[in-house]
């Protein structure tokens, strides 16, 4: 069953009112006119929502239970798939997923956050929020595909990296900023996909990449809109004016030249259809996975640098508009 | 990331307060109150526990390089506000009055200077510039000062005090991350060294990224360091802290740093790691 979110309750009575209707007396001439004329009204209402969400809207779709993350695209979009676990130093993080798969004939290292299905998963994965040994295994991962010549493809989804004491103690900050350093350099291409949640750091750590794609309705932020809304705020609870100032929607980021292509979204987000979502997502990433292929790896290092090293705001005494910023 | 900047911030401020109108100090270490001038004389380190008082720049030039070597570096850079921010006050607003309090464009200075006779680049973070959080103009000032150490074959210091990613920047702030530790792989290829000195207190994105990732991570004695912010571990793990947690002290015994050296003995320390690194290869 769909689960609508507190922005949906309008969608939900139209259609409890409708699902109503065609179980009482459907029958009836002027039941199924009536049933015809209120499906009409979902569908603009539908269409006049999810045409006009806040980013406080979408970050509540990104975050959706239902939305589906890396398990569940492996399932739709690969073959073959293989799981390979551990850091061969601390233990294994089941926050992080990772493995090689066939994707339209070709062997690919897929690796990303996983929130979980259920209580009992989520609990299992620590609802996406890596550890240190998380974020190794990942790299581990990478330099396999490396040494064999497999491109590597990242689903990003996570409230962030886990703010707890081993967390520290194992060296968290280590272990993204290695994964940093690594993939700016690593020699085969990555595309990395922003799946649903891209919070901060912990996304970021399996965010380096030749193409950032990413689905409409996700987020990627520096911060949460709670956490940043808690220090500038001083008040939590103004996490959807957070949403809005820290510009995290998929438009601001292309417009910002973080994110390379935006990939549309089925009506009311992708948990409403997990297979047409997987269809689009295949295609793009197909496109861009061929057109990184047909280039030399060293040409592609090169731009891989270039990218990040570009991406500034900043302003020299005798210019008032941004170095090398797309214009705004 | 910037979890840290708003408790860091409030604490110097009121420690600020302190050093202007007091002849007195409270360590925030240890909590002892002592004289001014008896810790100035002490290389602003608190006689009683050791803690390293936070240095300006031009403190920290003076007391690292080589009198009169440093030439500062695009000092005229200057952030922008690429998301038009604004939260209780405008970001615009905050750069101003942190511009006017530093005298400074931004949170970070770059240049070249000598350490014992040694040439080398350096960037060193002002914590008083908005909490030394990194935004654009941070994560260029890195680049560029990389860029002159692969130019000019030296090996590059950077020393860190900052709560992090800076948030009125959003998403770009995110990719300095991403772009400084691109230009460290370029140095690495290179084999040019980078030293990382972590000063009180170093988190967030910027622990995440840079300060990791030295050749050699060197750290002062008591100073905090971590990826988040004791508060917010805190409150999601609703434990209280362990004893010297995120202390330099406490990194070291798990191997994630170096050393912990004190200031007496920085300018020393670093130049016998840099003959080590560079001489005679
Ligand atoms: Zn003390």
């Amino acid at each position: 069953m769909r689960d609508f979110l507190e922005f949906e309750k309008p969608l939900k009575e139209l259609a409890d009112r409708i699902d109503k209707l065609t179980k009482s007396e459907p029958d009836k001439p002027a039941v199924q006119r009536l049933i015809r004329i209120l499906k009409t009204r979902l569908a603009r209402m539908e269409h006049d929502l999810y045409s006009s969400l806040t980013p406080w809207q979408r970050t509540q779709l990104a975050r959706h239970p239902q939305r589906p993350s890396i398990v569940r695209y492996v399932n739709l979009l690969f073959r073959d798939f293989i799981e390979l676990h551990g850091d061969r130093t601390f233990g294994d993080d089941h926050a992080i997923v990772g493995g090689f798969a066939s994707f339209e004939g070709r062997t690919v290292c897929v690796i990303g956050h996983e929130k979980g299905q259920g209580v009992k998963d989520r609990i299992r994965r620590n609802f996406g929020m890596p550890h240190p040994e998380g974020y190794r295994k990942a790299l581990r991962l990478m330099k396999l595909a490396e040494k064999f010549h497999r491109p590597v493809i990242t689903f990003i989804d996570t409230p962030g990296a886990y703010p707890g004491v081993g967390a520290e103690e194992r060296g968290q900050a280590e272990a993204i900023a290695k994964n940093l350093f690594s993939m700016a350099t690593l020699r085969v291409p990555i595309v990395a996909i922003i799946t649903g949640e891209g919070g901060s750091g912990g996304a970021l750590a399996l965010g380096v990449a030749d193409r950032v794609l990413m689905l409409e309705h996700a987020i990627y932020s520096v911060i949460s809109p709670e956490g940043c809304a808690a220090i500038l705020w001083n008040d939590a609870s103004k996490a959807p004016e957070a949403a809005a100032a820290l510009k995290m929607t998929s438009e601001e980021l292309l417009r910002l030249g973080i994110v390379d292509e935006v990939i549309p979204e089925p009506l009311g987000g992708a948990h409403r259809n997990h297979e047409a979502m997987a269809a689009q997502l295949a295609k793009t990433l197909s496109a861009h996975l061929s057109a990184l292929e047909a280039q030399p790896i060293d040409n592609l290092l090169a731009d891989r640098y270039e990218k990040y090293r570009r991406m500034a705001a900043v302003a020299t005494p005798h210019t008032s508009s941004p170095e090398c910023l797309p214009p705004s | 990331m910037g979890w840290f900047t708003k408790a860091t911030s409030s604490d110097t401020e009121k420690g600020k307060l302190n050093i202007v109108e007091g002849m007195w100090r409270k360590c925030p270490h240890c909590r002892a109150i002592i004289y001014r001038k008896e810790i100035e004389r002490n290389e602003q380190v608190c006689p009683k526990c050791e803690y390293h008082f936070p240095l300006s720049v031009p403190e920290r030039l003076a007391k690292l390089v080589d009198e009169g070597s440093f030439e500062e570096w695009d000092a005229e850079v200057s952030p922008m506000d690429p998301l038009g921010f604004v939260d209780s006050q405008p970001y615009r607003h905050r750069l101003q009055s942190a511009q006017e309090a530093t005298g400074q464009k931004d949170a970070l200075v770059i240049g070249k200077g000598r350490i014992q006779d040694i040439p080398l680049t350096l960037g060193i973070f002002d914590f008083r510039f908005m909490g030394g959080s990194m935004g654009s103009v941070v994560g260029e000032k890195i680049c560029r000062a990389i860029d002159r150490a692969l130019e000019g074959h030296l090996p590059f210091l950077l020393v860190t005090t900052s709560g992090g990613a800076r948030m009125q920047e959003g998403t770009l702030s995110l990719m300095q991350m991403a772009k400084t530790a691109a230009s460290l792989a370029q140095l690495d290829r290179a084999r040019l060294p980078f030293l990382s000195l972590l000063a009180d207190p170093t988190f967030g994105g910027v622990t995440a990224s840079v300060a990791m990732l030295g050749d050699v991570i060197l750290a002062e004695p008591r100073a905090l360091i971590g990826f988040a912010g004791p508060r917010v571990i805190e409150q999601t793990i609703k434990q209280r802290l362990p004893d010297g947690f995120q202390r330099a002290e406490f990194l070291l015994e798990r191997g994630m740093i170096d050393a912990i050296v004190h200031r007496r003995h920085l300018r020393a320390t670093v130049g016998t790691i840099l003959r080590h690194l560079t001489v005679g290869r």
